[in-house]
């Protein structure tokens, strides 16, 4: 039997994307076209922004991603969807333009929870061994969730103020750096050295939750003293120092969660997956564990359909389906 | 020819479907529930009353602006994916002009109106003469006194017209006086329907490209240009 191709939208921040997967596991097509460029000169998204241009990308990515997959509406077999959470106004056309479609066509329609989808990007890698972990890090969340089976998830630890993610902008920010923080400060950390000592926020003993604003209060003090007594800031060795305390936090955890719940695969999602200093770090502290790791590649990392279509495939296997009136959640639990 | 005629510019939704110049259904709510949730569901039912199929659809016709953004949004994109994916012709109308065209059978002109908050208003100003609507002043944001100044040099008779909750009736009073006349009630609401007749023969968009006009940039932006404009 053939295995079911899904049309897949996400439109929850500031890519608009469109993508089709076929059997949950195999990308036909994956079209992503970001707006980084236009909100880059704000220091970060403007939602109004982000739903203009949403509206005058979403026929054009989702034609294209038909197209470079070969396919017909006729032959989809269901419409996926990010209905949550994201910004309102951002998910709104990716919501409505699912929903026009699987009417049109008289298709089932799947609404899907973002994280869920950077979960399952990695199944287009590698098939999921349960009981599997996932660490989530990105601008906007930092979770570690926990999955006995397919599209059951339990949050075992988040961050308790600033996402990662975040930290990285806010501290970017700090070092007059541009938006997004993430992926200049990872360069820079890599030329310089860690030479502050920077506060690793571990919480009370058996927690897996995080916290991160201390950390940053403390990167923007140490800016400030160096300024006041006119020192020179190498912004490379804060920037190290900085990233050396994030990660050794995101990595001691999640290798603790791991232990502690006997989990068979980790799973290391969302943007800030990007972050080579965690790549590395991740593969060598579960180094000579049985626990396989998977990292997607840097493509699945940040928002896209793809993985939106992968995370749709479970629920259209076990006909959960949403219903006309499916509306935009920006606060959407992952829990049931 | 099917037509397929929506509003979601304000509060009210409007939706209809038109065989030629011929109402087959037509369905009207004003409540403060989603358009996101609820446009869908309108559509499908007005659909099935009547037994048209989507692929039995030949032209969308749409309300794209000014009014609130997100209703704005969510009226454009469902009617520019339906158009797209069934690869029929999609044209676009004034959100104003359609509420304007309530009043198209009577004579003079007409102002219709959107509250835009702080004083502001989304408008246009109209003509009706003879079963026509011209445009006399194009749609624009803004402040109702600096609107009612330019509506007073006209010198005539004008038909205020606002489907949305405001507080300027004091304003016009006091500027336009006694030319000035109100509708209210049923005719200051968007009927879809009106969409088809005011659109059905005019030229069809690019359906890729369409976006609504919002006739006013996005605050960030404003500040941006500002902050710019001072540093050189």
């Amino acid at each position: 039997m053939d295995q079911e191709k899904i049309l897949a939208i996400e439109t929850s921040c500031d890519e608009t994307a469109a993508a089709v997967v076929e059997g949950g596991t195999t990308l036909l097509s994956n079209v992503v076209a970001t707006q980084m460029d236009i909100h880059q000169k704000f220091g970060g998204v403007v939602p109004e922004l982000a739903s203009r241009h949403h509206i005058e990308q979403i026929t054009l990515v989702i034609d294209q991603a038909l197209n470079e997959a070969e396919v017909t509406m006729e032959e989809i077999d269901a419409i996926a969807v990010t209905e949550g959470p994201g910004l309102v106004g951002a998910l709104l056309i990716g919501v409505n333009a699912a929903k026009t479609l699987a009417f049109a066509h008289q298709k089932p329609l799947i609404g899907v929870h973002h994280i869920a989808g950077h979960i399952y990007a990695n199944r287009l890698e590698q098939e999921f061994q349960f009981p599997l972990l996932s660490l989530v890090v990105s601008g906007g969340h930092t979770e570690l969730i926990l999955m006995k089976e397919h599209g059951d998830y339990e949050i075992i630890g988040e961050t308790r103020d600033d996402a990662a993610g975040e930290a990285y902008d806010k501290v970017a920010k700090a070092l007059d750096l541009p938006y997004p923080g993430g992926p200049v400060i990872d360069q820079l950390a890599h030329e310089g050295e860690e030479t502050y000592d920077f506060p690793r926020s571990w919480l009370e003993k058996g927690s897996f939750d995080f916290s991160f604003s201390g950390l940053k209060t403390a990167v923007v003090n140490q800016i400030h003293q160096l300024k006041q007594k006119n020192e020179p800031i190498s912004k490379a060795n804060i920037a190290a120092s900085f990233q050396a305390s994030v990660v050794d936090v995101l990595v001691e955890k999640t290798y603790q969660a791991a232990q502690q719940y006997g989990v068979k695969q980790l799973i290391v999602a969302g943007g800030v997956s990007a972050n080579r200093a965690l790549r590395r770090s991740i593969q060598e502290r579960f180094e000579g564990t049985n626990i396989a790791v998977s990292i997607p590649p840097l493509y699945l990392c940040t928002d896209n359909a793809a993985m939106i279509g992968a995370a749709a495939s479970i629920q259209y296997r076990n006909n959960q389906y949403a219903s006309l009136n499916l509306n935009a959640q920006p606060g959407l639990m992952i829990e049931r | 020819m099917n037509i397929l005629a929506i509003d979601t510019s304000n509060r009210p939704m409007s939706v209809a479907l038109y065989h030629n110049e011929t109402p087959l259904i037509e369905h009207t709510l004003n409540s403060k529930r989603n358009h996101s949730v609820q446009l869908m569901p309108a559509i499908d039912y007005i659909m099935k009353e009547v037994n048209i199929q989507p692929k039995d659809l030949s032209k969308i016709i749409v309300a794209n602006g000014p009014g609130s953004y997100t209703g704005l949004r969510i009226g454009v994109t469902t009617a520019k994916t339906l158009a797209w994916t069934l690869n029929i012709p999609l044209v676009t109308v004034s959100s104003l002009e359609l509420v304007a065209a309530n009043l198209i059978y009577s004579s003079g002109l007409i102002c219709s109106f959107f509250d835009a908050r702080r004083g502001n208003v989304f408008t246009g100003l109209y003509r009706a003469q003879e079963g026509r609507l011209t445009e006399e002043l194009p749609d624009q944001n803004i402040a109702m006194e600096e609107w009612l100044d330019r509506l007073n040099d006209f010198g005539e008779p004008i038909t205020m017209v606002s489907p949305t909750e405001h507080t300027f009736s004091d304003m016009v009073y006091e500027i336009l006086g006694k030319r000035a006349k109100w509708v209210t009630g049923h005719l200051s609401f968007p009927q879809a329907g009106q969409l088809v007749l005011l659109g059905k023969d005019r030229e069809p968009v690019d359906i890729h490209t369409t976006s609504p006009q919002y006739h006013r940039l996005v605050e960030a932006e404003v500040k941006w240009l500002e902050k710019n404009a001072q540093n050189k």
